[in-house]
């Protein structure tokens, strides 16, 4: 067992951390959310020549053959100073699909693009009534000839209004909760028939609602087997979620960073409130909290790739479970630790929290992932 | 970055699993199974088979017996043998008074005592808390006088664990009393069979008696059982108390525990179905077997971490893994209150052995467990309270 990083993933590391620190001051941040997108095109350009952006894909590809290991440096960096470019949406969730199931020419079209910063790509996965289920698939993809024709709505799709393409999943069979029948489908953002209407999220980013109606999708644009999706669906999950829990030790070690410095500077009585043992007693239940969360987030890239699909979604969901009660502790004690400062806008620390808030509720929450986590027969087998 | 086992270590791991299958009597193993008390001739046994094989005190010095182990290989030595579960060398003499003989001590008391510690030939206790001392440890008053060539030592230490067994105990006194706290006091190896040593036995909530008081009334001993130098103790106490890092989370046992829990819940039938098939006590278990999978990554990240870190000094996230290790101990034994249910109520007492062949009142396993809830909330208390450690991570990790 070594935790050490190797010297390419120490470079990594020490590129995203530079980039960000030099592109993302929260005032700066404000900026980027304030544009039209949400989020900052020149900034993206700058992932690309860091070469962000093709990192998880296949250098036979047009990418640099990175693993999970690799995606989680770069997303706790982009969790510490809450960055809003759609690097989940497009290379971890729409480049996830594509990396496990498209086929050689799907992949020579768009993955050079994606790597060069030239293709903006979202995953319209979930829907209105859906919540965690990534079986539970209503919009239909009707077979016509050759082609398919999709009718329905997706919901709360990352990023989709700046998306150049999509990829959605509809159902080509089966009953609306049935696991076999999923269908993923590529969709320019302006086909005729695609509506979208985009919205800011709570935490700063963005989202969209989606509304199909006869979109015609060319045989081309069916990715892997119309019928087989939910595999693919659920393995993209669980690198999203191994993604998302680093990217949620960004912001909690971020979080406790600034609360441990507020302690040490903010005077009350005479003193600075960090000599009080209640609040140095909190922070301290914080850094344990950070503790068990950054051994998860590390957990859940080791198992991101378990060929085991049981093991690995075990492991995921233990990660997710550990990382909403961190994320719910540590957010919920930097706004009481900051009194009233913790209340505003203007400072950063109600945006960490308000993302990890929101972490806790995509890919499922705590209760979801324990539910899962019931159902089996836990880690600790028989001797 | 590879958070698997090396094969290496995956190999070790069975070895370590073989033997101790092998060569572990089975009325030991099933008394910590269910939760009771091991007797002192056990303990003496199976450390005597672990220094046969060499492995008694494997995180010693090569020349004092060790066994030359990674920390790694240390680690899942120490996790083998609590998920057994297995005892553990008895700790006072191979965790604490052990090292700091190899480190302090003279080569006389090296010679003298390490080869008994490794055997169990001497049992050793810990005289640091007094009723006056317990978290503010050196505030302590038992003082230890030159008179002639021997030291007098005179005062009360308390919560003495096995006293009762203990050939020898590691006295803390004070030597100087003019100076600050932390810099009168004198690290003291005394016989217990020394006139003038009185042990008391305490019971504790669990009704067990595992600790003692310890009075001295003019105990003479003689000054070359002074470890290191005069009113330096303080210093060797620290190494002590922060010396102890591999295993202090006790997740083999947390993990032992848990398989009891879970075969006990299989037999423990509510209503018409075995609790272990209730969704909410499934969720409660899957909710503690997530600690306690963050706590062992944790455990390795420290342990990964120990080799760039300076030799000796303690890591402050060790305080990480003694609040959380402690806390999931005691969150596994109210599971095990959950899953006895009324049944916990029927007291019995273990020290009246030839009783517990006796028919138990409901299940016969119930007895042990309201018994140990009780007595795991010692965790969080000793070793440094958790309270404590919260302050060791403000201070020395947050800066607070
Ligand atoms: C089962 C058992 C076995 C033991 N075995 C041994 C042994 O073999 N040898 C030995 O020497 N000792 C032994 N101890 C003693 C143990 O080390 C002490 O109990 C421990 O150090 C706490 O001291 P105390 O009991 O005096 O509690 P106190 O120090 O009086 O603490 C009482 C409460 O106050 C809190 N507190 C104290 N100081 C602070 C502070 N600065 N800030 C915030 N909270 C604080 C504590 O956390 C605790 O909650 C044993 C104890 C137990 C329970």
């Amino acid at each position: 067992m070594d935790f050490d990083l190797s010297e390419e993933q120490q470079l990594l590391k020490d590129s995203v951390d530079r980039l960000m620190a030099d592109r993302y001051a929260f005032e700066k941040r404000k900026t980027y959310q304030a544009s039209a997108e949400g989020w900052s095109r020149e900034v993206w350009a700058q992932y690309a020549e860091l070469g962000l952006l093709g990192l998880p894909f296949a250098e036979a590809d047009g990418g640099f053959g990175g693993g999970p290991v690799e995606t989680m440096l770069v997303m706790e960096a982009f969790g510490r100073v809450l960055a809003l470019e759609p690097y989940l949406a497009s290379i971890v969730l729409a480049g996830g699909v594509l990396r496990r199931a498209a086929n050689a020419a799907q992949r020579q079209a768009l993955i050079p693009k994606i790597a060069a910063g030239e293709l903006v790509l979202a995953l319209a996965h979930s829907e209105p009534q859906s919540r965690y289920d990534l079986f539970d698939v209503a919009t239909t993809a009707r077979r016509e000839g050759e082609t398919y024709i999709l009718d329905g709505e997706k919901g709360l799709v990352l990023n989709g209004d700046s998306a150049d393409k999509l990829i959605v999943a509809a159902r080509t069979s089966g009953g609306r909760r049935d696991p076999a029948g999923i269908g993923l489908f590529l969709v320019e953002a302006d086909a005729p028939g695609l509506t979208q209407r985009g919205y800011p999220t709570q935490d700063g980013g963005r989202a969209a609602e989606i509304a199909l109606a006869g979109v015609r999708i060319e045989p081309g644009d069916v990715v892997g087997d119309p019928a087989g999706g939910l595999p693919v669906l659920e393995s993209v999950a669980d690198d999203a979620i191994a993604a998302l829990c680093a990217e949620a030790v960004g912001a909690m070690e971020e979080a406790l960073t600034q609360t441990v410095a507020y302690l040490k500077t903010r005077k009350q009585f005479g003193v600075t409130i960090g000599s009080f043992q209640a609040l140095q007693h909190r922070a301290s239940d914080m850094f344990v909290a950070l503790e068990q969360a950054r051994s998860m987030a590390c957990y859940a890239a080791m198992m991101a790739n378990e060929a085991d699909v049981a093991e690995r979604r075990k492991a995921i969901s233990a990660a997710k479970v550990q990382i909403g009660q961190s994320a719910r502790f540590i957010g919920q004690q930097s706004i009481q630790l900051h009194g009233g400062m913790g209340m505003t806008m203007e400072t950063m620390i109600g945006h960490l929290f308000k993302r990890l808030a929101m972490i806790e509720r995509q890919f499922g929450d705590v209760d979801y992932h324990l539910e899962k986590l019931a159902d089996t027969d836990g880690f600790v087998g028989a001797q | 970055m590879d958070l698997r086992f090396t094969d290496d270590e995956l190999a070790f791991r069975d070895e370590v699993r073989a033997f101790i299958k092998q060569s572990l009597p089975d009325s030991i193993r099933q008394k910590l199974i269910a939760e009771r008390h091991i007797s002192k001739d056990d303990l003496v046994v199976w450390t005597r088979i672990l220094n046969e094989k060499g492995w008694a005190v494997p995180h010693w010095p090569v020349e004092w017996g060790g066994a030359g182990w990674s920390p790694m290989k240390q680690l899942i030595f120490r996790d083998e043998l609590q998920q057994a579960p297995a005892p553990e060398p008895l700790a006072f003499g191979v965790n604490m008074v052990g090292p700091v003989i190899y480190t302090f001590g003279s080569e006389a008391q090296k010679k003298r005592f390490l080869p008994r510690i490794a055997n169990l030939d001497d049992w050793w206790c810990q005289g640091f808390s007094e009723p006056g001392a317990g978290s503010d440890l050196a505030s302590l008053k038992t003082t230890a006088r030159r008179d002639g060539d021997h030291w007098l030592i005179n005062g009360q230490k308390t919560w003495t664990t096995l006293a009762q067994y203990a050939d020898w105990i590691f006295v803390l006194a004070r030597t100087d009393a003019s100076v600050k706290k932390q810099e009168g006091i004198s690290f003291i190896l005394v016989d217990m069979k020394t006139p003038g040593i009185t042990v008391r036995p305490i019971q504790t909530i669990d009704g067990g008696h595992e600790v003692n008081e310890v009075f001295f009334d003019d105990v003479r001993v003689p000054l070359e059982n002074l470890v290191g130098q005069e009113n330096k103790g303080w210093d060797y106490a620290k190494f002590l108390l922060g010396n102890e890092r591999t295993g202090i989370a006790r997740i083999g046992i947390s993990k032992a525990r848990v398989r009891r829990i879970r075969e006990l819940a299989s037999l423990s039938v509510y209503g018409d179905k075995p609790i272990i098939d209730n969704p909410r006590f499934r969720q409660k278990l899957a909710a503690l077997e997530v600690e306690i999978k963050a706590l062992e990554m944790t455990q390795f990240r420290v342990i990964s971490n120990e080799r760039k870190r300076e030799k000796g000094k303690p890591d402050p996230a060790s305080s990480v893994l003694k609040i959380k290790g402690s806390e999931i101990q005691q969150a596994t034994t109210e599971l095990l209150m959950d899953v006895v249910g009324p049944y916990a109520l029927p007291y019995r007492e273990e020290r009246e052995a030839d009783r517990w062949n006796e028919p138990s009142a409901g299940p016969d396993w119930a007895a042990a467990i309201a018994p140990t809830y009780f007595n795991m909330r010692k965790v969080s208390i000793y070793g440094g309270s958790n309270e404590i450690q919260r302050g060791i991570i403000a201070k020395a990790i947050l800066g607070l």
